[in-house]
């Protein structure tokens, strides 16, 4: 199964990713996109991980390491950015991303 | 190739399904069938970090505060149709874009072959000879993010 294979499936996961971030206006959904084109491009890394193994490179498996770092920061993404738009119901009772426009008041 | 149809079709349900509790059910499918690549890709030690961080954790907390919130379907407001349109006209043009310039890309093709480099010995080796510092730093980010949302969460 050839790269490019992997290669398309990425792109297509990330465009979904940006039409929803694009298209929706409830700040969870714009979130679990942000999560998506995450995913798309840690898809990828181990594509090219597994290739540089065929391809007989030693350390190939650093590619790995880098999702699982790239895991890391978005769970600590997650937990600041929920606790941000749990204060935002809080205040103003929505999750409504075009009342935080307002937000100097 | 039934994995990546699945995970399309789960990805466009996150987008377009009006429920935000289906559309999370819609990302677990999403983060099975990814799951059920990086098995295929032979980064085993990688898909069942995924299952449980993404399934286990990150979407139980999306749920968790979706009902924390008591939100309906009926609530979110819509955003002008003319604006969605272009949401999508845009993304589209950004697919177009990328599939035109990777698609005369020559790669090699993939071996069916397995190699060891995703299991837990090699990468744990990896992890703390090569690149023990970042994960340190990780910690130190753990451990920041932590106090972040509790200070921020807390009533006052």
């Amino acid at each position: 199964m050839p790269v490019q294979y992997y290669i398309f499936l990425s792109i297509a996961l990330f465009c979904i990713g940006v039409m929803g971030v694009l298209m929706r206006r409830n700040a969870i959904i714009i979130f679990m996109c942000i999560e998506l084109m995450l995913n798309a491009v840690n898809l990828l890394l181990v594509a090219f991980s597994k290739m540089w193994a065929d391809a007989g490179k030693v350390d190939a498996g650093s590619a790995q390491l880098f999702v699982f770092f790239i895991m890391v920061v978005a769970a600590a993404e997650v937990a600041v950015g929920l606790a941000i738009i749990t204060m935002v119901y809080r205040n103003t009772h929505s999750v409504d991303i075009n009342i935080l426009n307002r937000l100097k008041n | 190739m039934v994995l990546s149809l699945v995970a399309l079709v789960s990805a466009l349900g996150v987008v377009l399904s009006k429920n935000p509790v289906s559309s999370v059910l819609c990302l677990i499918v999403t983060f099975f069938a990814i799951a059920g690549h990086y098995i295929m890709l032979n980064a085993q030690f990688l898909a069942v970090v995924h299952i449980i961080v993404y399934a286990g954790a990150i979407m139980v907390l999306f749920l968790y505060v979706m009902m924390l919130m008591n939100l309906d379907a009926d609530i979110e407001p819509q955003k002008r149709n003319w604006l969605k349109y272009a949401g999508a006209v845009s993304g589209g043009a950004l697919l177009v874009v990328l599939v035109a310039a990777l698609r005369d890309a020559s790669m090699p093709a993939l071996s069916e072959s397995s190699v060891e480099i995703g299991l837990i010995h090699n990468l744990g080796k990896l992890l703390f000879t090569q690149y023990v510092v970042p994960f340190e730093i990780s910690s130190i980010l753990f451990l920041s993010a932590m106090v972040g949302a509790v200070v921020i969460g807390k009533k006052d």
